[in-house]
Protein backbone atom coordinates (compact mmCIF):
# COMPACT_ATOMS: atom_id res chain seq x y z
CA UNK A 1 0.00 0.00 0.00
CA UNK A 2 2.24 2.88 -1.09
CA UNK A 3 -0.27 5.56 -1.63
CA UNK A 4 -0.56 8.81 0.19
CA UNK A 5 -1.92 8.84 3.30
CA UNK A 6 -4.82 11.23 3.98
CA UNK A 7 -2.82 14.61 5.17
CA UNK A 8 -5.16 14.18 8.61
CA UNK A 9 -3.16 11.01 9.59
CA UNK A 10 0.05 12.35 8.56
CA UNK A 11 -0.72 15.55 10.69
CA UNK A 12 -1.07 13.46 13.54
CA UNK A 13 1.59 11.34 13.28
CA UNK A 14 3.85 14.41 12.82
CA UNK A 15 2.67 15.92 16.01
CA UNK A 16 2.62 12.77 18.16
CA UNK A 17 6.34 12.23 16.72
CA UNK A 18 7.11 15.96 17.84
CA UNK A 19 5.85 15.44 21.36
CA UNK A 20 8.00 12.31 21.97
CA UNK A 21 10.93 14.38 20.93
CA UNK A 22 10.35 18.01 21.71
CA UNK A 23 10.83 17.08 25.73
CA UNK A 24 14.18 15.80 25.14
CA UNK A 25 15.42 18.25 22.55
CA UNK A 26 14.65 20.86 25.56
CA UNK A 27 16.23 19.78 27.49
CA UNK A 28 19.29 19.05 25.39
CA UNK A 29 19.02 22.70 24.41
CA UNK A 30 19.31 23.78 28.57
CA UNK A 31 22.21 21.41 29.33
CA UNK A 32 24.31 23.91 27.14
CA UNK A 33 22.99 27.24 29.21
CA UNK A 34 25.59 29.30 31.05
CA UNK A 35 22.67 30.32 33.40
CA UNK A 36 22.00 27.44 36.13
CA UNK A 37 18.44 28.69 36.25
CA UNK A 38 16.71 26.98 33.72
CA UNK A 39 13.90 29.19 32.86
CA UNK A 40 16.40 31.91 31.53
CA UNK A 41 19.29 31.10 28.45
CA UNK A 42 22.05 32.83 29.50
CA UNK A 43 24.08 32.00 26.75
CA UNK A 44 26.65 28.80 25.62
CA UNK A 45 28.43 27.20 27.62
CA UNK A 46 30.08 23.46 28.34
CA UNK A 47 30.10 24.16 31.62
CA UNK A 48 27.75 21.48 32.89
CA UNK A 49 29.69 19.29 31.45
CA UNK A 50 32.79 20.35 33.31
CA UNK A 51 31.26 19.98 36.33
CA UNK A 52 30.34 16.11 35.73
CA UNK A 53 33.81 15.08 35.75
CA UNK A 54 34.03 16.18 39.13
CA UNK A 55 31.27 14.52 40.16
CA UNK A 56 32.74 11.31 42.00
CA UNK A 57 29.35 10.06 43.34
CA UNK A 58 28.41 10.41 39.82
CA UNK A 59 30.91 8.95 38.17
CA UNK A 60 30.70 5.96 41.01
CA UNK A 61 27.54 5.46 39.89
CA UNK A 62 27.73 5.10 36.51
CA UNK A 63 30.68 2.99 36.56
CA UNK A 64 28.56 1.03 38.60
CA UNK A 65 25.29 0.95 36.50
CA UNK A 66 27.90 -0.24 33.68
CA UNK A 67 29.05 -3.20 35.27
CA UNK A 68 25.50 -4.71 36.14
CA UNK A 69 24.40 -3.71 32.80
CA UNK A 70 27.29 -5.67 31.08
CA UNK A 71 26.64 -8.59 33.14
CA UNK A 72 22.95 -8.74 33.23
CA UNK A 73 22.45 -8.46 29.48
CA UNK A 74 25.02 -10.95 29.06
CA UNK A 75 23.51 -13.73 31.39
CA UNK A 76 19.67 -12.74 29.92
CA UNK A 77 20.94 -13.22 26.19
CA UNK A 78 22.36 -16.54 27.57
CA UNK A 79 18.86 -17.82 29.30
CA UNK A 80 16.28 -15.22 26.68
CA UNK A 81 17.89 -17.65 23.57
CA UNK A 82 17.67 -21.17 25.55
CA UNK A 83 14.40 -19.63 26.40
CA UNK A 84 13.02 -18.79 22.69
CA UNK A 85 14.91 -22.16 21.51
CA UNK A 86 12.82 -24.06 23.90
CA UNK A 87 9.20 -21.96 23.04
CA UNK A 88 9.57 -22.46 19.52
CA UNK A 89 11.05 -25.97 19.03
CA UNK A 90 10.30 -27.80 21.51
CA UNK A 91 6.01 -28.11 21.18
CA UNK A 92 5.31 -30.07 23.94
CA UNK A 93 7.17 -30.71 27.60
CA UNK A 94 6.41 -30.33 30.98
CA UNK A 95 6.41 -26.75 32.31
CA UNK A 96 6.02 -24.78 28.88
CA UNK A 97 2.99 -23.05 30.22
CA UNK A 98 4.80 -21.99 33.03
CA UNK A 99 7.82 -20.59 30.79
CA UNK A 100 5.66 -18.45 28.73
CA UNK A 101 3.91 -16.94 31.19
CA UNK A 102 7.10 -16.03 33.46
CA UNK A 103 8.43 -14.32 30.26
CA UNK A 104 5.31 -12.57 28.93
CA UNK A 105 4.34 -11.52 32.78
CA UNK A 106 7.71 -9.59 33.17
CA UNK A 107 6.81 -7.37 30.32
CA UNK A 108 3.79 -5.97 31.76
CA UNK A 109 4.11 -6.59 35.31
CA UNK A 110 4.72 -3.52 37.39
CA UNK A 111 8.30 -2.78 38.10
CA UNK A 112 7.20 -2.04 41.80
CA UNK A 113 5.11 -5.43 42.52
CA UNK A 114 8.18 -7.09 41.09
CA UNK A 115 11.02 -5.00 43.38
CA UNK A 116 8.94 -5.54 46.49
CA UNK A 117 8.46 -9.38 46.05
CA UNK A 118 12.29 -10.39 44.52
CA UNK A 119 13.49 -8.34 47.84
CA UNK A 120 11.36 -10.23 50.07
CA UNK A 121 13.02 -13.36 48.00
CA UNK A 122 16.32 -11.77 48.82
CA UNK A 123 16.08 -10.90 52.31
CA UNK A 124 14.47 -14.73 52.90
CA UNK A 125 17.42 -16.32 51.74
CA UNK A 126 19.83 -14.18 53.54
CA UNK A 127 17.66 -14.95 56.71
CA UNK A 128 17.76 -18.87 55.45
CA UNK A 129 21.26 -19.01 53.85
CA UNK A 130 23.01 -16.07 54.83
CA UNK A 131 23.52 -15.53 51.25
CA UNK A 132 23.32 -13.00 49.09
CA UNK A 133 24.11 -10.00 50.62
CA UNK A 134 22.21 -7.04 48.97
CA UNK A 135 24.20 -4.94 46.46
CA UNK A 136 25.84 -5.37 42.81
CA UNK A 137 24.74 -9.40 42.71
CA UNK A 138 21.36 -9.38 43.88
CA UNK A 139 20.77 -5.78 41.43
CA UNK A 140 22.35 -8.57 38.37
CA UNK A 141 19.90 -11.10 39.45
CA UNK A 142 16.69 -8.88 39.41
CA UNK A 143 17.75 -7.18 36.18
CA UNK A 144 18.69 -10.93 34.63
CA UNK A 145 14.67 -11.77 35.51
CA UNK A 146 13.36 -9.38 33.19
CA UNK A 147 15.64 -8.84 30.46
CA UNK A 148 15.62 -12.80 29.87
CA UNK A 149 11.82 -11.73 29.13
CA UNK A 150 12.78 -9.48 26.64
CA UNK A 151 15.78 -11.46 25.20
CA UNK A 152 13.18 -14.17 25.07
CA UNK A 153 10.75 -12.29 23.06
CA UNK A 154 12.66 -10.60 20.76
CA UNK A 155 14.48 -13.89 19.70
CA UNK A 156 11.48 -15.75 19.34
CA UNK A 157 9.86 -13.87 17.31
CA UNK A 158 13.32 -14.17 14.92
CA UNK A 159 13.41 -17.84 15.18
CA UNK A 160 10.04 -18.38 14.79
CA UNK A 161 10.62 -17.26 11.34
CA UNK A 162 14.27 -18.70 10.23
CA UNK A 163 14.38 -20.84 7.51
CA UNK A 164 14.70 -24.60 9.10
CA UNK A 165 15.67 -25.91 5.48
CA UNK A 166 19.46 -24.83 5.87
CA UNK A 167 19.48 -26.64 9.60
CA UNK A 168 18.34 -29.59 8.03
CA UNK A 169 20.51 -30.20 5.58
CA UNK A 170 23.69 -29.33 7.66
CA UNK A 171 22.00 -32.29 9.74
CA UNK A 172 21.48 -34.48 6.32
CA UNK A 173 25.13 -33.94 6.02
CA UNK A 174 25.72 -35.62 9.29
CA UNK A 175 26.19 -32.57 11.92
CA UNK A 176 24.53 -33.34 15.26
CA UNK A 177 21.70 -31.45 15.76
CA UNK A 178 23.23 -29.17 18.30
CA UNK A 179 26.09 -28.47 15.62
CA UNK A 180 23.52 -28.26 12.67
CA UNK A 181 21.93 -25.13 15.07
CA UNK A 182 25.12 -23.39 15.41
CA UNK A 183 26.28 -23.61 12.19
CA UNK A 184 22.96 -22.31 10.35
CA UNK A 185 20.02 -20.99 12.66
CA UNK A 186 22.68 -19.26 15.15
CA UNK A 187 24.01 -16.74 12.31
CA UNK A 188 19.99 -16.08 11.33
CA UNK A 189 19.08 -15.28 14.51
CA UNK A 190 22.42 -13.17 15.81
CA UNK A 191 20.68 -9.95 15.21
CA UNK A 192 17.98 -10.96 17.59
CA UNK A 193 20.66 -11.58 19.91
CA UNK A 194 22.29 -8.54 19.36
CA UNK A 195 19.34 -6.41 19.73
CA UNK A 196 18.29 -8.14 22.65
CA UNK A 197 21.40 -7.96 24.53
CA UNK A 198 21.56 -4.48 23.56
CA UNK A 199 18.09 -3.79 24.75
CA UNK A 200 18.91 -5.48 28.20
CA UNK A 201 21.85 -3.41 28.43
CA UNK A 202 19.51 -0.20 28.25
CA UNK A 203 16.96 -1.24 30.39
CA UNK A 204 19.40 -2.56 32.92
CA UNK A 205 20.97 1.10 32.66
CA UNK A 206 17.54 2.78 33.32
CA UNK A 207 15.82 0.48 36.10
CA UNK A 208 15.09 3.09 39.06
CA UNK A 209 12.55 0.69 41.23
CA UNK A 210 13.73 -2.76 40.89
CA UNK A 211 17.18 -1.29 41.70
CA UNK A 212 15.67 0.73 44.41
CA UNK A 213 14.21 -2.30 46.17
CA UNK A 214 16.92 -4.40 45.53
CA UNK A 215 20.10 -3.15 46.74
CA UNK A 216 22.06 -2.68 49.37
CA UNK A 217 23.49 0.26 51.58
CA UNK A 218 26.56 1.85 49.38
CA UNK A 219 25.16 -0.11 46.26
CA UNK A 220 23.76 2.92 44.26
CA UNK A 221 22.98 2.81 40.93
CA UNK A 222 22.76 5.75 38.17
CA UNK A 223 19.06 5.94 38.52
CA UNK A 224 18.96 6.27 41.97
CA UNK A 225 21.46 9.02 42.15
CA UNK A 226 19.69 10.79 39.44
CA UNK A 227 15.98 10.27 41.38
CA UNK A 228 17.24 11.83 44.65
CA UNK A 229 18.79 14.29 42.61
CA UNK A 230 15.74 15.07 40.04
CA UNK A 231 13.26 14.78 43.13
CA UNK A 232 14.38 17.94 44.20
CA UNK A 233 14.10 19.74 41.00
CA UNK A 234 15.20 20.46 37.52
CA UNK A 235 19.00 20.73 37.77
CA UNK A 236 21.52 21.79 35.08
CA UNK A 237 24.08 18.98 35.34
CA UNK A 238 21.62 16.24 35.26
CA UNK A 239 20.86 17.92 31.52
CA UNK A 240 24.14 17.53 31.03
CA UNK A 241 24.21 13.53 31.96
CA UNK A 242 21.09 13.13 30.22
CA UNK A 243 22.46 14.63 27.31
CA UNK A 244 25.34 12.45 27.24
CA UNK A 245 23.48 9.17 27.77
CA UNK A 246 20.71 10.15 25.27
CA UNK A 247 23.58 10.88 22.53
CA UNK A 248 25.23 7.78 23.60
CA UNK A 249 22.14 5.35 23.52
CA UNK A 250 20.89 7.33 19.84
CA UNK A 251 23.83 6.99 18.37
CA UNK A 252 24.44 3.01 19.47
CA UNK A 253 21.13 2.02 18.56
CA UNK A 254 21.73 3.96 15.08
CA UNK A 255 24.85 1.95 14.29
CA UNK A 256 23.16 -1.41 16.11
CA UNK A 257 20.50 -0.77 13.58
CA UNK A 258 22.51 -0.36 10.21
CA UNK A 259 25.26 -3.01 11.03
CA UNK A 260 22.00 -5.46 11.46
CA UNK A 261 20.37 -4.40 8.30
CA UNK A 262 24.06 -4.67 6.60
CA UNK A 263 24.58 -8.13 8.18
CA UNK A 264 20.98 -8.98 6.82
CA UNK A 265 21.25 -8.07 3.35
CA UNK A 266 24.67 -9.98 3.30
CA UNK A 267 22.90 -12.99 4.27
CA UNK A 268 20.25 -12.53 1.86
CA UNK A 269 22.85 -11.97 -0.90
CA UNK A 270 24.88 -15.26 0.52
CA UNK A 271 21.75 -17.29 -0.10
CA UNK A 272 20.80 -15.94 -3.39
CA UNK A 273 24.21 -16.86 -4.52
CA UNK A 274 24.08 -20.89 -2.67
CA UNK A 275 20.41 -20.69 -4.01
CA UNK A 276 22.06 -20.42 -7.90
CA UNK B 1 9.12 -30.70 -0.36
CA UNK B 2 9.06 -32.99 2.26
CA UNK B 3 10.88 -31.50 4.53
CA UNK B 4 8.26 -31.95 7.40
CA UNK B 5 9.47 -35.18 7.00
CA UNK B 6 12.84 -35.01 8.07
CA UNK B 7 13.86 -35.30 11.55
CA UNK B 8 13.14 -32.30 13.34
CA UNK B 9 15.42 -30.93 16.18
CA UNK B 10 15.59 -34.39 17.52
CA UNK B 11 17.25 -34.18 20.75
CA UNK B 12 16.86 -36.97 23.07
CA UNK B 13 14.71 -36.04 25.80
CA UNK B 14 16.71 -35.68 28.42
CA UNK B 15 19.39 -33.20 26.44
CA UNK B 16 16.67 -31.48 26.08
CA UNK B 17 15.74 -30.13 29.27
CA UNK B 18 19.98 -29.03 29.29
CA UNK B 19 18.03 -26.12 27.26
CA UNK B 20 15.12 -25.23 28.68
CA UNK B 21 16.20 -26.35 32.76
CA UNK B 22 18.30 -22.85 33.16
CA UNK B 23 15.87 -20.32 31.85
CA UNK B 24 12.91 -22.19 33.53
CA UNK B 25 14.37 -22.51 37.03
CA UNK B 26 16.10 -19.02 36.73
CA UNK B 27 12.49 -17.61 36.60
CA UNK B 28 10.90 -19.92 38.91
CA UNK B 29 13.53 -18.62 41.63
CA UNK B 30 13.86 -15.02 40.71
CA UNK B 31 10.36 -14.55 39.17
CA UNK B 32 7.85 -16.89 40.77
CA UNK B 33 8.37 -18.43 43.94
CA UNK B 34 9.02 -14.21 44.86
CA UNK B 35 5.15 -14.35 44.46
CA UNK B 36 4.93 -16.75 47.47
CA UNK B 37 7.52 -15.08 49.96
CA UNK B 38 4.92 -11.98 49.54
CA UNK B 39 1.82 -14.30 50.20
CA UNK B 40 3.71 -15.68 52.87
CA UNK B 41 4.80 -12.61 54.33
CA UNK B 42 1.25 -10.66 53.69
CA UNK B 43 -0.29 -13.44 56.75
CA UNK B 44 3.20 -12.13 59.50
CA UNK B 45 3.42 -9.22 61.57
CA UNK B 46 5.41 -5.86 61.70
CA UNK B 47 8.14 -6.92 64.18
CA UNK B 48 11.54 -5.03 65.18
CA UNK B 49 13.86 -6.87 64.53
CA UNK B 50 15.95 -8.01 60.67
CA UNK B 51 13.43 -9.07 58.99
CA UNK B 52 11.04 -6.72 60.02
CA UNK B 53 8.11 -9.57 60.35
CA UNK B 54 7.56 -12.72 62.10
CA UNK B 55 7.55 -15.76 60.87
CA UNK B 56 4.68 -17.10 59.51
CA UNK B 57 5.48 -21.03 59.29
CA UNK B 58 8.61 -21.81 62.17
CA UNK B 59 9.93 -24.93 63.07
CA UNK B 60 10.93 -25.81 66.68
CA UNK B 61 13.20 -27.76 68.23
CA UNK B 62 11.43 -30.92 68.14
CA UNK B 63 11.00 -30.46 64.50
CA UNK B 64 7.21 -29.62 64.22
CA UNK B 65 5.52 -27.14 62.01
CA UNK B 66 4.46 -24.18 63.42
CA UNK B 67 1.91 -21.90 61.50
CA UNK B 68 1.08 -18.34 62.34
CA UNK B 69 -0.89 -16.67 60.44
CA UNK B 70 -3.01 -13.60 60.69
CA UNK B 71 -5.35 -11.77 58.47
CA UNK B 72 -4.79 -8.18 60.08
CA UNK B 73 -3.25 -6.90 57.04
CA UNK B 74 -6.15 -7.38 55.04
CA UNK B 75 -8.40 -6.52 57.42
CA UNK B 76 -6.17 -3.56 57.51
CA UNK B 77 -6.19 -2.55 53.93
CA UNK B 78 -10.28 -2.87 54.32
CA UNK B 79 -10.46 -0.10 57.16
CA UNK B 80 -7.81 2.19 55.99
CA UNK B 81 -9.91 3.89 53.42
CA UNK B 82 -6.32 5.05 51.38
CA UNK B 83 -5.68 1.85 49.83
CA UNK B 84 -9.07 1.48 48.65
CA UNK B 85 -9.46 5.25 47.69
CA UNK B 86 -5.20 4.70 45.50
CA UNK B 87 -6.19 0.86 43.94
CA UNK B 88 -9.56 3.29 42.33
CA UNK B 89 -7.91 6.45 41.43
CA UNK B 90 -4.75 4.14 39.87
CA UNK B 91 -7.38 2.28 37.64
CA UNK B 92 -9.22 4.97 36.59
CA UNK B 93 -6.01 7.20 35.81
CA UNK B 94 -4.40 3.74 33.82
CA UNK B 95 -7.49 3.84 32.25
CA UNK B 96 -8.13 7.27 30.77
CA UNK B 97 -4.53 7.42 30.26
CA UNK B 98 -4.53 4.18 27.94
CA UNK B 99 -7.97 5.34 26.17
CA UNK B 100 -5.75 9.23 25.26
CA UNK B 101 -2.65 6.93 24.44
CA UNK B 102 -5.13 4.29 21.96
CA UNK B 103 -6.49 7.79 20.24
CA UNK B 104 -3.31 8.99 19.32
CA UNK B 105 -1.13 5.84 18.87
CA UNK B 106 -3.86 4.71 16.04
CA UNK B 107 -3.53 7.49 13.95
CA UNK B 108 -0.32 7.52 14.38
CA UNK B 109 0.08 3.57 13.68
CA UNK B 110 -2.16 3.71 10.94
CA UNK B 111 -0.25 6.66 9.04
CA UNK B 112 2.89 4.58 9.39
CA UNK B 113 1.52 1.41 7.95
CA UNK B 114 0.59 3.71 4.97
CA UNK B 115 3.53 4.86 3.80
CA UNK B 116 6.35 2.74 2.13
CA UNK B 117 9.00 0.05 3.00
CA UNK B 118 11.63 2.30 3.52
CA UNK B 119 9.59 4.97 5.06
CA UNK B 120 7.91 2.62 7.35
CA UNK B 121 11.23 1.27 8.74
CA UNK B 122 12.58 5.07 9.48
CA UNK B 123 9.19 5.89 11.33
CA UNK B 124 9.71 2.84 13.55
CA UNK B 125 12.90 3.84 14.30
CA UNK B 126 11.59 7.72 15.53
CA UNK B 127 9.25 6.07 17.43
CA UNK B 128 11.11 3.26 18.96
CA UNK B 129 14.13 5.59 19.80
CA UNK B 130 12.54 7.05 22.78
CA UNK B 131 12.19 3.95 24.16
CA UNK B 132 15.59 2.94 24.24
CA UNK B 133 16.82 6.32 26.36
CA UNK B 134 15.51 6.34 29.70
CA UNK B 135 12.49 6.58 30.56
CA UNK B 136 13.19 8.49 33.60
CA UNK B 137 15.21 10.69 32.23
CA UNK B 138 12.23 11.09 29.48
CA UNK B 139 9.99 11.96 32.77
CA UNK B 140 12.55 14.46 34.13
CA UNK B 141 13.04 16.18 30.61
CA UNK B 142 8.82 16.47 30.54
CA UNK B 143 9.36 18.63 33.84
CA UNK B 144 11.34 21.28 32.02
CA UNK B 145 8.51 21.85 29.97
CA UNK B 146 5.60 21.85 31.99
CA UNK B 147 6.63 23.68 35.21
CA UNK B 148 6.28 27.18 36.12
CA UNK B 149 9.28 28.82 34.09
CA UNK B 150 8.98 26.03 31.39
CA UNK B 151 8.97 26.31 27.72
CA UNK B 152 5.05 25.72 27.43
CA UNK B 153 4.49 28.53 30.08
CA UNK B 154 6.51 30.73 28.39
CA UNK B 155 5.37 30.01 24.48
CA UNK B 156 1.99 30.99 26.04
CA UNK B 157 2.83 33.83 27.90
CA UNK B 158 4.56 34.85 24.83
CA UNK B 159 1.46 34.21 22.52
CA UNK B 160 -0.31 36.31 24.78
CA UNK B 161 -2.86 33.26 25.53
CA UNK B 162 -2.55 33.25 29.35
CA UNK B 163 -1.11 36.08 31.61
CA UNK B 164 -0.38 33.46 34.48
CA UNK B 165 2.00 30.73 33.94
CA UNK B 166 -0.34 27.70 34.34
CA UNK B 167 0.46 25.61 36.95
CA UNK B 168 0.65 22.13 36.04
CA UNK B 169 3.77 20.98 37.75
CA UNK B 170 1.86 18.40 40.63
CA UNK B 171 -1.04 18.39 39.21
CA UNK B 172 -3.52 15.71 37.99
CA UNK B 173 -2.95 16.90 34.24
CA UNK B 174 0.65 16.35 34.96
CA UNK B 175 0.59 13.10 35.49
CA UNK B 176 -1.99 11.66 32.51
CA UNK B 177 0.97 13.98 30.37
CA UNK B 178 3.76 12.16 31.69
CA UNK B 179 1.90 8.44 30.92
CA UNK B 180 1.01 9.41 27.44
CA UNK B 181 3.88 10.51 26.79
CA UNK B 182 6.21 7.59 28.12
CA UNK B 183 3.79 5.07 27.35
CA UNK B 184 2.57 6.37 23.38
CA UNK B 185 5.70 4.13 21.64
CA UNK B 186 4.10 0.99 23.26
CA UNK B 187 0.91 1.83 22.45
CA UNK B 188 2.01 2.28 18.79
CA UNK B 189 4.38 -0.67 18.02
CA UNK B 190 1.30 -3.34 18.33
CA UNK B 191 -1.29 -1.18 16.69
CA UNK B 192 1.27 -0.76 13.75
CA UNK B 193 2.45 -4.95 13.51
CA UNK B 194 -1.57 -5.61 13.46
CA UNK B 195 -2.55 -3.19 10.99
CA UNK B 196 0.81 -3.48 8.92
CA UNK B 197 -0.39 -6.91 8.07
CA UNK B 198 -4.08 -5.71 7.16
CA UNK B 199 -5.13 -7.12 3.69
CA UNK B 200 -5.46 -3.75 1.82
CA UNK B 201 -7.77 -6.07 -0.88
CA UNK B 202 -10.27 -6.57 1.82
CA UNK B 203 -10.65 -2.59 2.20
CA UNK B 204 -10.44 -1.75 -1.90
CA UNK B 205 -13.75 -5.05 -2.00
CA UNK B 206 -15.42 -2.61 0.73
CA UNK B 207 -15.22 0.30 -1.55
CA UNK B 208 -16.51 -1.73 -4.47
CA UNK B 209 -19.05 -2.61 -2.66
CA UNK B 210 -20.37 1.09 -1.86
CA UNK B 211 -18.90 1.56 1.87
CA UNK B 212 -17.27 4.86 2.70
CA UNK B 213 -13.98 4.93 3.91
CA UNK B 214 -15.07 5.59 6.95
CA UNK B 215 -17.61 2.62 7.10
CA UNK B 216 -15.24 0.51 5.46
CA UNK B 217 -12.89 1.56 8.74
CA UNK B 218 -15.09 0.51 11.24
CA UNK B 219 -16.33 -3.02 9.60
CA UNK B 220 -13.02 -3.95 8.08
CA UNK B 221 -9.83 -2.08 9.73
CA UNK B 222 -11.05 -1.32 13.42
CA UNK B 223 -12.69 -5.11 13.68
CA UNK B 224 -8.83 -7.24 12.21
CA UNK B 225 -6.73 -4.37 13.95
CA UNK B 226 -8.11 -5.42 17.24
CA UNK B 227 -5.19 -7.97 18.82
CA UNK B 228 -2.87 -4.78 18.13
CA UNK B 229 -5.43 -2.67 19.83
CA UNK B 230 -5.85 -5.32 22.84
CA UNK B 231 -1.77 -5.85 22.83
CA UNK B 232 -1.05 -2.10 23.02
CA UNK B 233 -3.84 -1.07 25.35
CA UNK B 234 -2.49 -3.52 28.01
CA UNK B 235 0.96 -2.70 27.75
CA UNK B 236 0.15 0.92 28.79
CA UNK B 237 -3.03 0.48 31.26
CA UNK B 238 -1.03 -2.90 33.20
CA UNK B 239 2.34 -0.60 33.83
CA UNK B 240 0.68 2.80 34.22
CA UNK B 241 -1.31 1.23 37.17
CA UNK B 242 1.71 0.69 39.38
CA UNK B 243 3.50 3.44 37.76
CA UNK B 244 5.99 5.37 40.67
CA UNK B 245 7.71 7.22 38.80
CA UNK B 246 5.29 9.39 36.97
CA UNK B 247 3.41 10.59 39.92
CA UNK B 248 6.36 11.10 41.79
CA UNK B 249 7.82 13.46 40.19
CA UNK B 250 5.26 15.13 38.57
CA UNK B 251 2.26 14.39 40.30
CA UNK B 252 1.16 16.02 43.73
CA UNK B 253 0.36 15.16 46.85
CA UNK B 254 -3.25 14.35 46.19
CA UNK B 255 -1.86 12.01 43.01
CA UNK B 256 -1.65 9.06 45.46
CA UNK B 257 -1.19 6.41 43.23
CA UNK B 258 -0.78 2.27 44.26
CA UNK B 259 3.07 2.65 42.97
CA UNK B 260 3.16 5.59 45.73
CA UNK B 261 1.79 3.87 48.46
CA UNK B 262 3.56 0.56 48.34
CA UNK B 263 6.75 2.16 48.06
CA UNK B 264 5.93 4.66 51.15
CA UNK B 265 4.74 1.57 52.95
CA UNK B 266 7.70 0.15 52.40
CA UNK B 267 10.86 2.40 52.97
CA UNK B 268 8.84 5.19 54.88
CA UNK B 269 6.53 3.11 57.34
CA UNK B 270 8.96 -0.03 56.87
CA UNK B 271 5.49 -2.22 57.04
CA UNK B 272 6.82 -5.02 54.89
CA UNK B 273 3.60 -7.24 56.05
CA UNK B 274 1.27 -4.26 54.97
CA UNK B 275 2.95 -3.94 51.44
CA UNK B 276 2.85 -7.53 50.71
CA UNK B 277 -0.54 -7.42 51.39
CA UNK B 278 -1.02 -4.30 48.86
CA UNK B 279 0.65 -6.16 46.43
CA UNK B 280 -0.78 -10.13 46.76
CA UNK B 281 -4.48 -8.31 46.57
CA UNK B 282 -2.53 -6.02 43.73
CA UNK B 283 -1.52 -9.03 41.76
CA UNK B 284 -5.10 -10.06 42.29
CA UNK B 285 -6.59 -7.28 40.16
CA UNK B 286 -3.81 -7.73 37.26
CA UNK B 287 -4.37 -11.57 36.44
CA UNK B 288 -6.91 -10.57 34.40
CA UNK B 289 -5.16 -8.00 32.42
CA UNK B 290 -2.29 -9.86 32.26
CA UNK B 291 -4.11 -12.83 31.34
CA UNK B 292 -5.68 -10.73 28.39
CA UNK B 293 -2.06 -9.43 27.01
CA UNK B 294 -1.08 -13.53 27.05
CA UNK B 295 -3.74 -14.36 25.06
CA UNK B 296 -3.19 -11.68 22.69
CA UNK B 297 0.91 -11.49 23.00
CA UNK B 298 2.76 -13.20 19.87
CA UNK B 299 0.37 -10.86 17.36
CA UNK B 300 2.69 -7.96 18.89
CA UNK B 301 5.99 -7.48 19.82
CA UNK B 302 7.05 -8.18 16.38
CA UNK B 303 7.76 -4.72 15.78
CA UNK B 304 10.51 -4.58 19.04
CA UNK B 305 12.53 -7.48 17.19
Amino acid sequence: MNERPPSMLMTVLAIGVALLYIPMLVMIGYSFNASPLVGIWGGFSTHWYRELVHNDQLIGAAWLSLRIGFVAATAAMVLGTLAAIALVRFKKFRGRFALTAMVNAPLVMPEIITGITQLLLLISMLHLFGWPHRGFLTIVLAHVTFCTAYVTVTVQSRLASADRSLEEAAMDLGSGPVRAFIDTTLPIIAPALASGWLLSFTLSLDDLVISSFVSGPGASTLPMVIFSKVKLGVSPDINALATLIIATVGVGVLIAGVLMRRADQQRLRDLQLAAQ
Amino acid sequence: MSLQFLPKFNLSRHRRWLIIAPPLLFLLVFFLIPFGFALTISFAQTAIHVPPYTDVVSMDAQHRLHVSAHLDNYRYLLTDKVYALSYLYSLKTAFFSTLICLLIGYPMAYAISRTSRSAQSILLLVIILPFWTSFLLRVYALEGIIRENGLLNQALLWLGLIHQPLQLMHTTAAVYVGIIYSYLPFMVLPLFATLEKLDHTLLEASADLGSPPWRAFLDVTLPLSMPGVIAGSMLVFIPAIGEFVIPTLLGGADNLMIGRVLWDEFFGNRDWPVASAVAVVFLVFLVGPIAIYQHYQGKDLEAHA
